[in-house]
Parts: structure tokens; C-alpha cells; sequence
């Protein structure tokens, strides 16, 4: 019910935008054989299309522009999007339809466990409308605002997109956030009012929202059932009808976006493209405009979803494209390609991805620490948005700083190393980056520039030596039953927020958004949110303080002297325990059948002593960092 | 069987125990006989009459009587085959411990000596102690002991409270104890030792002080204090494990060992080692060896050896158990001559760990000279005088290392087993920095 999404600025530059994800549980389910359904051919399994012995390749150019539509499905979490995908591909014979299929666009386990779309998956749709074939692109966006960058880029490959929301939960933070990305890239919008099939829908309620929230006419609005497949089909003609063929041209030369890509172990960076000019085939030489880089295509296709090989791609489509790329930091999302000695003004809008939440990864064990290194390595190959720094630790030892686009991209990276790469780490707690304009002259000189960007806080430089610090600030949109409209705006001030407009959005729901300082809200202020409703006892402080001590106390083993655990808030010690000297250790008995033991245990002893690491001049083993961490998650 | 050698030897030794002692060490003048080839023995009488709740030693309850000729034979003949596998021409000490050995015939005691001094030289001032319980040992039996060659004795009085002894499983009350002390005391002035426990659950200071100080009024020269460790596999573990009995409090037993071993100071006993205090010289000569890392010969089920089997021509130190049952370890004798169940070659490196943590138990600690016996290029100062951390415990008061050697304060006796922690690794570092380690497959 408490939702929270919005898009964030810093000095006037979009930045990151935060947002939260619902759990969805879907089982994972063995992928069907997809099909290609226009031509009428089949492919068994996964990624096989573009092995040898296949059959002649498509002709593309069958498809002139006004044939075309590139559209997008956005929609708040679990409010349907991945499903009517689903149905889409079905009724366009894309996917096979008596194999129950789940979610197809949704590739990886994380994605399907929880429900959210990660990495956008494209898909090539044929379908015939009135006698005439269409090509439609089914540009897929990841469903979190943590990626609104990629919806953004996404978004900008498109002419149109499918807006869809649940006819029970009605507009959610994220429908708003969603909505305004589109309406900035001046698309058109068919909003599409899904799970009519639910006993509570109230598919009126939510066509009143849409026209107070959006100014769209409730007619415009399709209701469906994407589980039901209930009226699907009229979203296919709307999208027919009401989206607008890319303005793109052939003649010229080629100029193609680069809105996503994916690291294929085999075959390199698999780059997705949407070709505004021209027209793209292998063996062209291709150049990206950010690292002016040159390529040669091996080979060209469209997503059915699978990579579908074809002869050429054409202004106005929309496929994929190898070049030899090796990761894919070299083909960055937004990026533009143009032919050698063609060159092209490249697209507008890219920027490159910019982390905003940055926390501390370190191996739980550091014999461990080239394993997760090569994990880190591998993954980062398929997620370009994840930065990496080596940063230590005096307490966690050697490991990473790690920047992320935000918490959910955080908690997917930490989930994929675990889940595909049987890794467990230790993250610390994410912190956002500050700027600092330097007033010291001799740090400028060390920094070798004025304005400077902090992602560690153990690297804070002295008050004293700056000018001006900069943090990051989002605008958040929080939608709520109006009866807690109070508490939360209570909440939003405790926690620097600027409130820059308040709305009914229906008789009793309101919309509220604030301009948040990223750091007030990176790590539980959604907990807090919730907890408003649910009655949480406000103030844990003591508590958590108390336990965390009392769990130092108890892995911390004794030593020759005493050791304070003290917890604070500020200078204010708000808990403490204690862990006695040893005033006797020693074995009583040792005699001549006593030493073999004796030494033994000893020697086991020392090699326990050398895992632990001293802080000051206290040993701490690793697992007690790790219990503290835990307690503090857990909360 | 007439055995006139150990026992009027027995008598000897006894009478010139009484006269002069000798300073605790096994460095003493060697007579001739080079420390390879002298050795202490240590005889393990595995039979007690009953279970003590505490106690995880290697002891069997007999059923059916002991065939004590049968076992007799068994330990002469392997104190036999040891001796001469060790090539050992001196034998400085003998222990009989077990077990109850006090539930051992003097005739049996009388045995091994005299099997010992067939084949090696044991001076008529060895240290020949044995292990007495106060119930199995009345006055009369402790003389047999005597004429048998037993010049010391060690009581296991544990307590002088009845009730504690009760939970300990012991089978004699506190006047029985002090009876056999003073009737140990008669025999054998100034020879013999008393063991006192701290730390039993549900123990209090001041009332374990007084027992202590009692103690002092009735003792003589030697004591041990033994803070009770409990045992995986006792009855009191378990009993402490159903919480029966409260858990013995390690505070408390620490408060307990700090001011016993004050106390004791006061009265005029030195503490030579973490648990052994003594006055007047009547340090145990045969416990010494074990911390000064001497040889030992282990004879009878169980026992441990760590000697150079010189006899079967080798030259690296072996730490040796024999088999644990006493039917089986029988049964190896009469087959091999020895029960030996288990060989570990300690290589140099174990050796001298062995001798830094047995040598640091002891007050005088780990002597330049001594440490030269074991390891002559590297010095003391070379492995510990440049690191960090020894320095550190030394600014703490826990560790002195000077002209003498290197040794624990008196609080760093305490809780030696931590400074072993730091300084155990740190002979390993400094050793293989001087001869790495050879490289698996390199």
C-alpha cells in the first residue's frame, strides 16, 4: 500500500531515482521452446538461433517504417507488466500458448523470484491486423526506478507505451514515476487498467485517478484481464492505431541507440539496438560515438525473444547486434552506433551510468577473496551500472566499494553472486556519495580539482578544508490512504525532505511529493513508512544498541585485559557491556601424559588467533563483525 | 620371592631423603651419563576400586580381582624392552601413578625397581614417588611402600570437606585424609605432597581459603593446587550438563588460584610451577623433568613416553602411548615385550614448542642454557627479543625476558596458555624464516 517512487535531481541533473519493490512470487519454471510465428519456423531451446544449419535468415526489409511500431509496457510492481507481455507474445505467436508460459521476458532466477524485471528483454512481434503484417517491438523496461535510467533509455526507442495498472491497487508511486519518464519523451500513452478479473477491481475508480492524476480521457483506457487474456487483443490494435511509426529515415546513414546490452560468455557483448537512420549489416564497420571505438558487425537479428539472426536491420527497428565487443562497458546503455566515415550527431541523453548507493562488499572469509573477486569480475561483465573500487577494512579486511544504482540493484547483485556464484559476502551499510567543494588550496591541488565526489564515508575530507558539501536529492511521490497523511509528513520533515506538492488523488488517497535528501531515505525510511501504519515502536535505539553489545560481548573471546563495548548515538553511550581479563588461563595439570594433548590444543588455538584480526590491540574474530551486521539487517 | 637389593636400597634412599635434598633439576651433575641417555619412568597402575566423578584418566574398575602377578610380570618386562629401546643407563626418577597404584601390592613396587636397576643404574637418591589414595593406604601398608623403595609420596587429599568429597566420588572423608598425611608424614618426612582442588562447583572462597590454611597446619613440604576441569564423559560433566549441580564458576576458581597461591606464598612455599608449591627444596624431581622437557619412559596401559630410541639406533625424539585397555596392552607385552600402541617422531621444531610450554609452567622458566641444550643456533633473543607483540606483554608485566632467560611474572603465570598464543607462532615464524618449510611438490 505505501509506496514510494520518484525521479531526483542534483543541481539540475536528473539523477537517481528511488522506489521500492513488492515481492512477487512467481516459481521459476522450466522456459519453453519458443516460436518464431511469423515464419513459421520453430527453435528448440535457448539462444540456438543463431547456430549453424538455420534455415534462411528473414528478410527485414519487408518492413518499411509505417509498418512499425516500437512500444514499451511500464507499470508499477506487480501491477501485471510481465504477464500481458506473456500475452502478447502468445497472441502474436511469438511463444508457444498451450505451454502455460510465465513470464518469458524475465530470464533471470532473481527476476522471476521476485517478481521484477532486472536486465529489459526485448521481443519482435509479428502480427497481422486488417490484412496487412505489422512489426511490433516490445520494448521490455526493467520495473524498478532504480533503473529508471534504462527506462529512460528504453523509453527513448519507443513511440508509444502501455501503461498499465492494477484495477484493485489503482495509481501507485510508480505509475506516477512511470508515467512522467513517458510523457517527458513525448509519447503516447494507452493506459491499460489490468486484473479486471479480481473480485475487487474497481476499474472505474482507477479511470477517474488516471483522468485527475494524468489528464487522459477515461475512454481512452483498456481494461483487461493479461491473466485471463480478456480483451488483450484490443491493446495489440491500440497499439496499432494510437502509436505512431518511428520518424526515422533509411537513406540516411546509419544511427542506432543502444538501449541495452548483455555479456554472452560465448559470442561477447550482445548490444540491443533501435536504428532511428539507416540501416545495419555484418560486416559493417561500426563506431560507438562515447569511446569512438571501432567495430566489425559479425552479425545483426531481431529478439524473438531469443536472438533471431537477419539478413539486415532497418531504420525503425529494433534488434540486436555483435560486434566483437568484449564487455559491456563497451556498449553503454544510450550510446550511440554509426558507420565508419559515417559520422552522425549521436542521440541525446546519455549519460553513463551513475551509481548512487555505495556500500562496503567484503568476503565473509578472505581465503574467499579470489573467489568473490571473480565473481564480482563476471558479474559485472552483464551490469555495467555497478562500479568497483578495492577499499579494506580494518575490520572486514581486504574487499570492494561498491556503487550501485540503488538499493534493489544492490540487493539483486548481492543475490546473483549468491545465487549463481555460490558466494557469501559481508555488505556493509549502503551510504550515498556527497560532493565536496574544497576550500583548501593544498587539498585542490591534491585532488587536482575544486569539486570532488566522496562514495567512501572513511574518506570525509575535514570541515575545515571545504567550502560547500553537496548531497544527492530525490523527488519522491508517496501515495496513502489520506488518515496518515499526517504522520508521514512528520516523517518526510524529520527527514530533511521539502514537500513540493500534495494532491487527492480519489476521495481518500493522496499524493504527496517531497524533494528528499538521498541519504535520509536510502536505507529504511521505506521501513519507516510502513511501520507508521503497522504500529512499530518508533524508538529501537536502546534495544539495538543493547543487543549489538551483548553479541560483541559474546564472540568476542576474553583476552589479557578488559574490553568496553560501548554503543552510542553521537557521543551519547546509550549502551555497554563488558568482556573481562582473563585472570586464569592456564591448564592445571600437565605432566608427562598431559603435553601431546596440551600442545594440541595449543596449536589449534594459534591458528584460531591467527584468523582473528586485532583492532587497536583487541582480537576480534571475523564471525563477530558478521553477527553484529546480522542484527543490524535483521532489524 | 626375596628381593633384599631394592628393598634395603628403599631404605637408603629413604633415610638420605630425609637428610638433604637435592635442588629440583634434571640438569644435575650428570655422573658420567650423557641427559640422551638417562631417563625418568613413569609406571601407570590402571585399577581403581572406584569411579571418581571428576576424573577422565585412563583407570578400570576390576570386576573380577585383579591378576596382579600377570599385570606385574607385563610391567617389568616392558620397563624392560623400553629401557633397553631407549638405550637408557640411568634411570633419575620413578612415578607410580595410575589408577590407584597405592592399590598395588609394595611387592609389585619392589618389582619394578628391581627390574630397573637390573638393567640400568638407579642412584639410591632417585625420586620414587608414588601416587596414594587415603582409604586404600593405611599407615602399615605405606611402611611396605617404603621397604619396597618408595622414598615419596603423593595424596590425593582433594579436599577437606566432606560433602565436596562426597561429589567428587571420592571414597575417604577428611579425617581419613589427614590420618594418612600424617601417617605419610612419619614415614616419609619431608617427602611427601597433598593435592588440594579448587574451583568444584558450588565452591566459596572463604571457605576453600579455610581449607587451605588448615591444610598449611597438617602438611608438609610439597603441595598441589589443581583447579577441577570438567571432563566431557564424567559423571560431573553430565550432572553439570542436567544442571543437578551448579556449573563451577571460573571467576571464582581464578579468585580462588590468585589467592591461594598468595597465601601460599606467605607461608613460605615456592611456587615452581603453575600448580606445584614447595618448600625447603622438596620440589618433585620426576614432574621437573616433564617441564624441563627430559626424557620419560612410559611403562603400563596408557602411560606416555617421549624418549630417542637410542637401541634401535635412531636419533629423533618420540612421543609414544601405549595401548589404552589393560587386557589388550597385556596381551602386547606377552607377544612384543611392549604395548607401544602409538609412535610420533617429534621433529626439532615440536620439540622445542614442547619446550617453551612445558619450560614457562615452571618460576626459573626457560634458562639461556637450558634453551642451548635444545637449539643452538637460535637464541632466545633471537626468536623472541625483536617482535612486537612479546614486547607488548613484557610492558604489560605477563613476560620477562633478560640475562637469565625467559620466563613468566607471577601474573603471567596465570594465564600462560594466552602468552603461549603469542609466542608459540612466533617460534614457528622465526623458524621458518630461518629454514622454510620444503614446498609440496617443489
Amino acid at each position: 500500500m505505501w509506496t514510494l517512487a520518484g525521479r531526483g535531481c542534483r543541481r539540475g541533473r536528473v539523477l537517481l531515482p528511488w522506489g521500492t519493490g513488492a515481492a512477487r512470487s512467481e516459481l521459476p519454471r522450466p522456459r519453453p521452446a519458443p516460436s518464431f510465428g511469423a515464419a513459421a519456423e520453430c527453435w528448440a531451446g535457448d539462444r540456438l538461433c543463431s547456430s549453424a544449419g538455420r534455415k534462411e535468415k528473414p528478410d527485414m526489409s519487408k518492413f518499411p517504417v509505417e509498418d512499425i511500431r516500437n512500444f514499451s509496457i511500464i507499470a508499477h510492481v506487480d501491477h501485471g507488466k510481465s504477464t500481458l507481455a506473456d500475452r502478447l507474445l502468445e497472441l502474436t505467436g511469438t511463444i508457444d500458448k498451450t505451454k502455460n508460459n510465465k513470464q518469458v521476458l524475465d530470464k533471470l532466477q532473481v527476476e522471476r523470484e521476485r517478481g521484477i524485471t532486472v536486465k529489459a528483454q526485448t521481443a519482435s512481434l509479428f502480427y497481422n491486423f486488417e490484412g496487412k503484417q505489422y512489426l511490433l517491438n516490445l520494448i521490455d523496461t526493467p520495473g524498478h526506478v532504480d533503473f529508471s535510467y534504462e527506462v529512460s533509455r528504453s523509453l527513448s526507442a519507443c513511440q508509444g507505451v502501455l501503461l498499465v495498472i492494477d484495477a484493485n491497487e489503482g495509481i501507485q508511486a510508480q505509475t506516477v514515476a512511470n508515467f512522467f519518464l513517458a510523457f517527458e519523451a513525448q509519447l503516447s500513452v494507452i493506459p491499460v487498467i489490468n486484473k479486471i478479473d479480481l473480485k475487487n477491481a474497481d476499474p472505474e475508480m482507477v479511470e477517474k485517478q488516471i483522468e485527475k492524476v494524468f489528464d487522459i480521457p477515461r475512454n481512452e483506457c483498456i481494461k483487461i484481464s493479461a491473466k485471463l487474456g480478456t480483451n488483450v487483443e484490443s491493446v495489440l490494435q491500440a497499439v496499432i492505431e494510437r502509436i505512431p511509426p518511428p520518424k526515422v529515415h533509411r537513406k540516411n546513414p546509419l544511427r542506432a541507440l543502444v538501449f541495452d546490452s548483455i555479456f554472452d560468455q560465448y559470442r561477447g557483448v550482445i548490444a540491443n539496438v533501435a536504428l532511428f537512420d539507416g540501416m545495419v549489416s555484418k560486416g559493417d564497420k561500426i563506431v560507438s560515438a562515447h569511446t569512438q571505438k571501432t567495430y566489425e558487425v559479425n552479425e545483426v537479428g531481431v529478439l524473438n525473444p531469443n536472438e533471431q539472426p537477419t539478413l539486415k536491420l532497418y531504420a525503425g527497428q529494433v534488434g540486436y547486434l555483435i560486434a566483437g565487443m568484449k564487455d559491456v562497458t563497451e556498449a553503454q546503455i544510450g550510446d550511440t552506433l554509426y558507420l565508419h566515415n559515417h559520422p552522425v550527431e549521436p542521440l541525446p541523453g546519455f549519460k553513463s551510468a551513475k551509481p548512487m548507493v555505495f556500500a562496503g562488499m567484503y568476503p565473509t572469509d578472505q581465503s574467499e577473496y579470489n573467489n568473490l573477486k571473480s565473481a564480482i569480475e563476471k558479474l559485472t561483465l552483464n551490469d555495467s551500472s555497478v562500479t568497483v573500487h578495492r577499499d579494506s577494512s580494518l575490520a572486514l579486511g581486504a574487499g570492494w566499494r561498491l556503487g550501485f544504482l540503488g538499493l534493489l540493484h544492490m540487493e539483486v547483485f548481492n543475490q546473483r553472486l549468491e545465487q549463481e556464484y555460490n558466494t557469501s559476502v559481508i555488505l556493509t551499510t549502503p551510504t550515498v556519495p556527497y560532493k565536496a567543494i574544497l576550500s583548501s588550496a593544498k587539498l585542490i591541488k591534491e585532488y587536482r580539482e575544486k569539486e570532488i565526489t566522496i562514495i567512501n564515508p572513511a574518506q570525509f575530507p575535514d570541515k575545515s578544508k571545504v567550502a560547500e558539501y553537496l548531497e544527492p536529492v530525490v523527488l519522491g511521490t508517496i501515495i496513502t490512504p489520506d488518515e496518515y497523511t499526517g504522520k508521514i509528513m512528520a516523517l518526510c520533515q524529520a527527514r530533511r525532505a521539502v514537500q513540493k506538492h500534495l494532491m487527492f488523488i480519489d476521495q481518500n488517497r493522496v499524493m504527496l511529493k517531497y524533494l528528499f535528501p538521498l541519504n535520509e531515505i536510502v536505507v529504511d525510511f521505506y521501513d519507516s513508512l510502513k511501520s507508521l501504519s503497522s504500529g512499530y515502536a518508533r524508538e529501537k535505539a536502546y534495544s539495538v544498541g543493547k543487543t549489538i553489545c551483548e553479541r560483541l560481548k559474546d564472540s568476542l573471546p576474553r583476552q589479557l585485559f578488559e574490553i568496553a563495548i560501548q554503543a552510542a548515538i553521537g557521543s551519547k553511550i546509550i549502551a555497554r557491556e563488558t568482556v573481562k581479563a582473563y585472570k586464569k588461563n592456564v591448564l592445571a595439570k600437565c605432566y608427562g601424559g598431559d603435553i601431546t594433548r596440551k600442545m594440541k590444543l595449543l596449536k589449534r588455538q594459534a591458528e584460531g588467533k591467527k584468523k582473528l584480526r586485532k583492532i587497536g590491540n583487541i582480537e576480534v574474530p571475523k564471525d563477530a563483525f558478521i553477527k553484529v551486521l546480522k542484527t543490524q539487517s535483521n532489524k | 620371592m626375596v628381593l633384599p637389593g631394592p628393598r634395603a636400597r628403599g631404605l637408603v634412599a629413604a633415610a638420605r631423603a630425609a637428610q638433604g635434598r637435592r635442588v629440583g633439576s634434571a640438569e644435575g651433575s650428570p655422573r658420567g651419563d650423557p641427559a640422551s641417555r638417562r631417563a625418568a619412568l613413569y609406571v601407570h597402575w590402571p585399577y581403581c576400586e572406584k569411579r571418581c566423578s571428576y576424573c577422565n584418566f585412563n583407570k578400570y574398575v576390576a570386576r573380577g580381582g585383579v591378576d596382579e602377578a600377570a599385570l606385574r610380570r607385563c610391567l617389568v618386562t616392558e620397563a624392560h624392552t623400553l629401557l633397553a629401546l631407549g638405550g637408557v643407563h640411568r634411570v633419575d626418577s620413578v612415578f607410580f601413578g595410575g589408577g590407584t597404584p597405592s592399590l598395588a601390592s609394595p611387592h609389585t613396587v619392589a618389582a619394578l625397581l628391581e627390574a630397573v636397576a637390573q638393567v640400568a643404574h638407579l642412584p639410591a637418591d632417585s625420586e620414587v614417588t608414588l601416587e596414594v589414595n587415603p582409604t586404600s593406604a593405611p599407615g602399615s601398608r605405606l611402611a611396605e611402600f617404603g621397604a619396597a623403595g618408595v622414598n615419596r609420596l603423593s595424596i590425593g587429599l582433594q579436599s577437606l570437606d566432606d560433602a565436596e568429597l562426597q561429589l567428587l566420588g571420592r571414597t575417604h572423608s577428611a579425617r581419613d585424609a589427614l590420618r594418612t598425611l600424617a601417617a605419610a608424614r612419619r614415614l616419609f618426612p619431608g617427602r611427601v605432597s597433598v593435592d588440594l582442588m579448587l574451583g568444584l562447583p558450588g565452591q566459596q572462597l572463604g571457605p576453600w581459603l579455610g581449607q587451605l590454611r588448615e591444610l598449611l597446619r597438617h602438611c608438609d613440604d610439597h603441595l598441589s593446587l589443581y583447579q577441577l576441569s570438567l571432563e566431557r564423559g564424567t559423571a560431573l560433566f553430565a550432572q553439570v550438563q542436567r544442571g543437578a549441580v551448579p556449573a563451577p564458576d571460573p571467576e571464582l576458581a581464578a579468585e580462588m588460584y590468585a589467592e591461594g597461591r598468595a597465601l601460599l606464598r606467605t607461608a613460605g612455599f615456592r611456587q615452581y610451577e603453575v600448580s606445584n608449591f614447595a618448600r625447603r627444596g622438596a620440589l618433585s624431581t620426576h614432574n621437573w623433568t616433564y617441564w624441563q622437557c627430559g626424557q620419560y619412559l612410559g611403562v603400563g596401559p596408557g602411560a606416555h613416553g617421549r624418549f630417542v630410541p637410542h637401541g634401535a639406533g635412531c636419533h629423533t625424539r618420540e612421543a609414544r602411548i601405549q595401548t589404552l585397555e589393560p587386557d589388550n596392552w597385556m596381551r602386547e607385552v606377552i607377544q612384543f615385550g611392549h604395548g607401544t600402541r602409538k609412535r610420533v617422531p617429534l621433529d626439532e621444531l615440536e620439540l622445542l614448542e614442547e619446550v617453551l610450554a612445558m619450560g614457562l609452567r615452571t618460576d626459573v622458566g626457560i634458562t639461556h642454557q637450558h634453551w642451548r641444550q635444545f637449539e643452538s643456533q637460535l637464541t632466545l633473543w633471537d626468536v623472541f627479543g625483536a617482535s612486537e607483540e612479546v614486547k607488548r606483554l613484557q610492558e604489560q608485566g605477563l613476560l620477562l625476558l633478560d640475562h637469565r632467560g625467559l620466563r613468566c611474572s607471577w601474573e603471567g603465570l596465570a594465564v600462560l596458555d594466552s602468552l603461549l598464543l603469542t609466542l608459540l607462532p612466533r617460534l614457528q615464524e622465526v623458524w621458518w624464516q630461518r629454514s622454510p618449510p620444503p614446498v609440496p611438490g617443489g
